[in-house]
């Protein structure tokens, strides 16, 4: 149970640019109108933003080649499947998480 | 901790409690995680006091384990600091979303909401604009504190769980996070109208050719950043 003093110097060091961007919009839009076209840009934000991340962990780039990851892609069938037809949070990660360790388990 | 229990059953309820309510659902994918953070750190020579306070100070999943990754790899302080900044700078986009519909409360009350702003948090509060085209402050801060000490908890408790069983990683936990992501990205598709629909999966299948492409030259987190940009500027331009 010990740190540093340079590893909590680090650590503040991290800290701190990891809070000036999620707070600055924060107190950019109080001051400043925003325009309609950028409020509209803004709107594409979460679906673009969500399917990035989803994308970036089915796909695996090693050597200067792009493959898909299969062993992700295949978990995120059955994993998809109960998103679209449960439209419920809860229960597609756990189907997700039980996929992967069968996976896991099997290969 | 404050829990207001506000029966006002007939109102869209922005109380503290329905904020804690809506962030169970994703609890699992925040222990998960911060469990395997937790292990992964002590094999990476981080002490529990360290993964404490990192998960307190920079709550932030994906920096957090690139954290661990560099640190190990001697790193210098300020490569760290840099990944950091430019791992989270997708934040900034997100924040930006959500800001417009909070401006109302005081700033001190926006600095909390924007300090405690994760991509998970975030997914389940533009899942709650999509359908009532409205945020409220005290189920932000119910929806965003439950978040982050379940978060600073799991950390801590996956130091622990690492001391005793070092190869606990690896128990598929780690998908949680993109089963999340998908069912995220699924909660918003729904109720959007058929037109809408169609243009949004065309957008993601431009996405998947765009990641495809930049991640031949960048890391994940860039690709996501600077393919986000992109595609919702194609949304924009390609909108009817």
């Amino acid at each position: 149970m010990t740190t540093s003093l340079s590893m909590l110097l680090l650590m503040i060091g991290c800290a701190i640019v990891t809070w000036l961007p999620r707070v600055i919009p924060f107190m950019l839009v109080r001051n400043v109108k925003l325009p309609d076209v950028i409020l509209k840009w803004l709107s594409y934000i979460p679906i673009c933003i969500l399917s990035a991340l989803v994308l970036e962990s089915l796909f695996h780039s090693e050597d200067n080649m792009v493959t898909l990851d299969w062993l992700n892609v295949l978990a995120f069938i059955p994993t998809l499947i109960v998103a679209i037809y449960t439209k419920s949070l809860f229960k597609t990660v756990i189907v997700g998480v039980l996929t992967m360790a069968l996976i896991r388990f099997f290969i | 901790m404050n829990t207001q229990m506000n029966v006002n059953e007939a109102l869209p309820l922005d109380t503290f409690s329905q904020g804690v309510k809506d962030c169970i659902p994703t609890l699992l994918g925040y222990i998960s995680i911060g469990i395997a953070f937790g292990v992964i750190a002590i094999t990476s020579n981080l002490s529990i006091l360290e993964i404490f306070l990192l998960s307190v100070l920079v709550y932030a999943g994906s920096a957090q384990f690139i954290f661990c990754g560099l640190y190990l790899a001697g790193a210098p302080f300020s490569v760290i600091i840099i990944t950091t900044f430019i791992v989270n700078l997708r934040h900034f986009l997100m924040a930006l979303t959500v800001a417009p519909y909070l401006t109302h409360y005081s700033a001190l009350r926006n600095i909390g909401f924007g300090t405690l702003l994760t991509d998970e948090t975030f997914g389940v509060a533009v899942t709650k604009l999509a359908k009532e085209k409205n945020l409220g402050g005290n189920w932000m801060d119910g929806l965003n504190l439950t978040a982050y000490f379940t978060w600073v908890a799991s950390c801590t408790l996956g130091g622990i769980v690492g001391k005793w069983l070092p190869n606990a990683e690896s128990w598929g936990l780690d998908f949680a996070l993109v089963a999340m992501f998908a069912a995220l990205l699924i909660l918003n598709l729904v109720d959007v109208g058929k037109t809408k629909l169609i243009h949004y999966l065309k957008l993601i299948a431009v996405m998947a050719l765009i990641m495809y492409g930049l991640l031949y030259f960048l890391p994940g987190h860039l690709a996501v950043l600077i393919s986000t940009v992109i595609v919702a500027t194609i949304g924009v331009v390609t909108e009817k």
